[in-house]
């Protein structure tokens, strides 16, 4: 009877890291997409880019696995590239989000608002 | 001189005269005398190649590849060496014409004028000696970008309207529907080079061969098949010396040109006889002849009704074509020669009395040919010429149509021929008549002033062109040699 | 050759790289406008002599590799150039190149001083950043220059001098970076399947998991993100104000290469990795693809039609143009990719002509607008004819770039049977008789009225590049075995695959 329970808990509970990826996913693109607020808009593109680094290292990360020092009596070792590639990642992340507030600071100068509509409404005015 | 270098030679003389021409952009008479000279220059090196190709040679150039299966490269064919003769022959006499017509008229921005001008010829020589529909197409589509801004010359409203028109419908046409035509031809044929007997493989069924042959007909917009002749009237708007040279001779009858051309060299007669699918052609043909006619009855502009009359003209060597008979293929080959002298010199006379006397509608001209002489007699001329009456150029291509249309036993062709006959003479008939039997209008002189003739460089150059339609009809012995052999060419393979 | 020679000949997929960044460092550093034009200059011509070198290499010893700091592939980066990559490597840097002589005058007038060192700082990384993602042989790496070429691009096109320029990289920016993750993702799906990032290894590796359902997800992933890149119809709404609102050189830089580039990753992916039967045939992307350009195609023409700044009508143009580069690759045949491949040497040669010239009217009247521009045909007749020749090459008339494009895309069309689609091209390509059209009209058929009549031909440092890629839409219109022929090569490549 419980077979087809415990089916289920296996998909949600042992691909956990999986399910957090997939809302941060989609909680992400949801506030780029539903916000105007141009600061908001960047929160949600930074939880969105988050969501990938966990893509890359939650698997990379092998159950009873060291980290990847040669050591005597040891035989697993956890991946280490997948971290190398997130640092890389992050540093792209951290980029993108503070020439985005930078653009939002000089959108702010120039319009006087960062919500979208507004900005928008006086475009098509010129 | 080889056939190669003089073919070359002809190409590069406009060519060349349209880069030097805005070198002299402050001296108008040295600017003149570069476009008469290349004119005169390029008639030579035309007629130069003439014996060649009279002699049975195909003089030809190597090709320029530009990637595989698309080559630029030429060779003179009969019907080609007839189409760049007559281009070439009135090229000098319609630039008397318009040193004439321009300075008479003071026309702005002559300069770009008479680049554009040499520019257009040299495309006309490009298409007349294109070895493959690939060249054809290039210089095609270079004949009608460099008449769009001879077309739209007055720069007012009316003549970028007539500009939009024109460029859309020959551009559109072109590109819509002749490059995919030849796109299809290349991946059913794999070639695009004129052939003798066509290039098309017999293998390909009927319905496509009719498809095709569809696609180019109307795909050639210059050729003014209807429904697509809107731009020909739309295209009186340029100057005189436009309309006469490029919308009677040169890009008209490139549209003809290909068009024959198209049948006789890519499809091939037999090839086209045996489908059965190409009965079509002589209905649009023979429709365009009878109801551009009946237009033109019915048009006051005197330049409008030449243009309705031009494609009624146009239509009777498409019309010649689908009897897809020998014969009647000579009396196309000859009317694109024949219509030409006579058009232009209509075309002349038509600009000779704009000029003369500011008139532009038929209903103006009571009693003219009294006042003009020389214009009105040469417009007689060729207007007798349009009907088919002996001694005038246009009598004998009628005659190989009709005898074609015999021997083919094509009675739809025969009654085109016989009723747009008639129509002919009524719609140019009466101009003649009142120009020369009616009573002046008491208020002529006072509107249009006390003219006389239109000047002296007018005057000869369509005195020429009308004794230009006699000579080919009193002497046809040359012209009719080169039509006949490219029919002897034609015929797949018979000779 | 001497033994210093060689190496440096071994060097040069490295040099690519290095150079333009070097550059990048050291405008920053040294903040002079002059100074910094003069290095962008240097480094952008050796670029192209640099990449001709090694396209050369390429056609006669097969595809360069190069183990980027001695770390041997599959485990290190690799540089890796092979036909299709070397020819997008010399249509980069020959755009580069170009775009500089022009840039002088250009940026002086459109940007403020203080800001102009760092522009050229910011393009140079730009030009390291196409020039990176063309070059890899490493799918992450490729992700890293994307980056820095998209972060650079967002920064040159917030330096328009109008406001709306903030809001277009802003815009940019946000689409840009979803594009990039969404590829990252796909990128990191692959990688958990086949435990590579190389791409030769990943082509090898990838046969024996390809119908598991991550490979597949990474394959919507992967195309959805360049597709963003690349600015496939409906995912281009970022495009038509970045290029308005980007400064002259900008524009004509960005419009050439950026979004090729995006195309070339596509192509590596769907050819080189995936494979052509298992996208193409397994799996529908060739509809999806072919309604998405024709869509793209038509739309966007239609659209360009109505506009009255010709910077954006362009902008809608490019649209358009990438829909055929798109339609050759769902084509999905020799014919049809060599049509495609070769459309992208060919568009960056007649949009970065247009763009120039729409500089140099800004140079004199400070707008491209429609209405400014009356007659300036007569005034600025030099500038305008160049206009005349690239929006004929638009059209696609014979002899010039565009025709050859057509060509092969409807010759590829017929032989897949798909007759309705040349006339499709055909169709899509009157509308650009109908909005290059009206600029002609406009520009040469009026009598010059307002700033137009006051305008003159811009300095000849702007107006020579312009002629030059003007020049090279009738050149290789004319003459196009050495573009449509490594075209070929290139598509026979990608068919061969990289296993």
């Amino acid at each position: 009877m419980s077979e087809p329970l415990d089916e289920i808990l296996n998909v949600v509970v042992g691909n956990f890291n999986q399910w957090i990826t997939i809302f941060l996913m989609v909680a992400g693109l949801y506030v780029v997409v539903a916000r105007g607020n141009m600061v908001k808009k960047l929160v949600g593109l930074s939880i969105f880019q988050t969501s990938v680094y966990l893509l890359y290292i939650s698997p990379g990360k092998i159950l009873g696995g060291t980290p990847p020092i040669i050591t005597d009596g040891v035989e697993v070792y956890s991946n280490p590239l997948p971290h190398v590639l997130i640092l890389t990642a992050i540093v792209v992340g951290v980029a993108t989000l503070a020439l985005g507030l930078g653009l939002v600071v000089r959108i702010n100068e120039a319009y006087g608002t960062i919500e979208e509509e507004e900005i928008f409404d006086q475009g098509s005015d010129e | 001189m080889s056939g190669s270098t003089l073919i070359l030679l002809a190409l590069a003389i406009p060519a060349i005269a349209a880069l030097l021409i805005p070198l002299f952009h402050r001296l108008p008479n040295v600017r003149e005398a570069v476009t008469l000279l290349a004119a005169g220059l390029l008639a030579v090196v035309v007629y130069a190649i003439v014996p060649m190709v009279m002699a049975g040679d195909v003089p030809m150039t190597g090709a320029l590849e530009v990637v595989p299966g698309l080559e630029i490269g030429f060779s003179v064919e009969p019907l080609g060496m007839i189409f760049a003769c007559v281009a070439s022959t009135l090229w000098i006499v319609n630039s008397i014409y318009s040193i004439g017509y321009m300075r008479g008229n003071s026309e702005p921005r002559q300069t770009s004028f008479y680049v554009c001008f040499a520019v257009a010829i040299a495309a006309t020589m490009g298409i007349a000696f294109s070895a493959n529909l690939f060249s054809l197409f290039l210089f095609y589509e270079v004949l009608t970008l460099s008449t769009y801004p001879l077309v739209t010359h007055k720069g007012n409203d009316a003549a970028r309207r007539g500009g939009r028109i024109y460029l859309t419908l020959l551009l559109g046409t072109s590109m819509l529907l002749l490059l995919p035509a030849i796109i299809w031809t290349e991946a059913l044929a794999g070639t695009l080079n004129f052939t003798s007997g066509g290039i098309i493989p017999y293998t390909v069924p009927p319905a496509i061969i009719g498809i095709l042959l569809l696609l180019y007909v109307y795909g050639i917009g210059k050729a003014a098949v209807m429904p697509i002749h809107f731009w020909l009237p739309a295209a009186m708007v340029a100057p005189t010396p436009v309309s006469a040279l490029l919308h009677a001779v040169a890009v008209v009858k490139a549209g003809v040109f290909t068009v024959t051309k198209v049948v006789v060299y890519v499809f091939g007669l037999d090839l086209l006889v045996n489908a059965g699918t190409a009965g079509w052609m002589m209905w649009v043909a023979g429709f365009t002849v009878i109801v551009a006619s009946l237009v033109a009855l019915r048009q006051d502009n005197l330049k409008k009704r030449l243009a309705y009359s031009t494609i009624s003209q146009l239509s009777y060597v498409v019309l010649a074509v689908s009897i897809l008979a020998p014969l009647s293929l000579v009396g196309a080959a000859l009317h694109i020669a024949a219509h030409a002298v006579s058009k232009i010199t209509l075309f002349f006379a038509a600009g000779s009395i704009y000029t003369a006397a500011h008139m532009t509608e038929v209903s103006q001209m009571n009693g003219i040919g009294r006042r003009m002489p020389w214009t009105m007699g040469a417009f007689a001329i060729g207007a007798l010429s349009m009907i088919g009456v002996p001694p005038t150029a246009g009598f004998l291509s009628k005659w190989f149509m009709l005898s074609g249309a015999y021997t083919a036993e094509a009675w739809l062709a025969v009654g085109v021929i016989v009723v747009s006959t008639a129509l002919n003479a009524a719609y140019f008939l009466p101009i003649v008549y009142s120009a020369f039997l009616r009573k002046e209008d008491e208020d002529h002189a006072e509107k249009h002033g006390n003219h006389g003739e239109a000047p002296l460089a007018v005057v000869i150059a369509l005195t020429l062109t009308a004794a230009g339609t006699i000579l080919l009809f009193l002497f046809p012995g040359p012209l009719l040699t080169l039509a006949e052999s490219m029919m002897g060419l034609g015929i797949g393979g018979e000779q | 050759m001497t033994g210093e020679g060689l190496t440096l000949a071994q060097q040069l997929p490295a040099l690519q790289i290095v150079l333009p960044l070097t550059g990048a460092a050291l405008c920053a550093l040294i903040d002079r406008r002059n100074v910094g034009w003069a290095i962008a200059t240097l480094v952008s011509f050796a670029m192209p002599v640099i990449s001709v070198m090694l396209l050369i290499q390429v056609l006669t010893t097969g595809p360069v590799s190069y183990a980027f700091g001695g770390w041997e592939p599959p485990y290190g980066i690799e540089y890796r150039v092979d036909v299709i990559n070397g020819f997008l490597l010399v249509l980069i840097s020959l755009m580069g190149a170009v775009v500089m002589p022009y840039a002088r005058r250009s940026v002086a007038s459109e940007i403020a001083e203080n800001k102009q060192a760092w522009f050229y700082c910011v393009y140079l990384l730009c030009l390291a950043g196409l020039l990176g993602m063309a070059i890899t042989g490493d799918a992450f790496n490729a992700f890293v220059f994307m980056e820095v070429s998209s972060l650079s691009m967002y920064v040159l096109i917030a330096l328009g001098n109008d406001r709306r320029a903030l809001v277009a990289a802003y815009q940019y920016l946000i689409l840009g970076t979803i594009g990039a993750t969404f590829y990252v993702i796909g990128v990191g799906l692959l990688f958990a399947m086949t435990g590579t990032l190389n791409f030769v290894d990943m082509a090898e590796r990838i046969v024996a998991v390809e119908q598991t359902r991550p490979v597949l997800a990474a394959l919507a992933f992967i195309t959805v993100g360049m597709c963003l890149k690349l600015a496939l119809f409906p995912l281009h709404v970022w495009l038509p104000n970045a290029y308005t609102g980007a400064p002259s050189v900008a524009t004509v830089f960005i419009a050439s290469t950026a979004t090729k580039v995006a195309v070339y990753l596509l192509l590596r992916y769907y050819y080189s990795i995936f494979g052509a039967a298992f996208v193409f045939d397994d799996l529908p992307v060739t509809p999806i693809l072919l309604i998405l350009s024709l869509a793209g195609m038509f739309v966007a023409s239609a659209v360009a039609i109505f506009q009255s700044n010709i910077k954006r009508m362009l902008a809608y143009s490019s649209v358009a143009q990438i829909g055929y580069i798109t339609l050759g690759m769902a084509e999905a045949t020799r014919l049809g990719l060599t049509g495609s491949i070769v459309h992208l040497f060919n568009h960056a040669m007649m949009k970065g002509a247009l763009f120039m010239v729409m500089g140099c009217i800004a140079y004199r009247i400070g707008n491209c607008r429609l209405n400014n521009m009356a007659g300036i045909g007569r005034r600025m007749p030099v500038t305008m004819a160049a206009f005349v020749i690239a929006g004929l090459s638009l059209i696609g008339v014979p002899g010039t770039v565009g025709f050859i494009s057509k060509w092969y895309l409807a010759l590829a069309a017929f032989e897949n049977g798909w007759w309705w689609l040349a006339f499709l091209i055909m169709g899509s390509s009157f509308l650009a008789v109908i909005y290059i059209g009206r600029v002609i009209e406009m520009a040469w058929f009026r009598e010059p009225t307002g700033p137009a009549a006051e305008a003159t031909e811009p300095p000849l440092s702007m107006l020579i590049p312009t002629w030059i890629l003007a020049g090279a839409c009738i050149v290789f219109g004319l003459d196009a075995e050495m573009t449509a022929g490594v075209a070929a090569q290139a598509a026979d490549a990608l068919f061969a695959g990289l296993r």
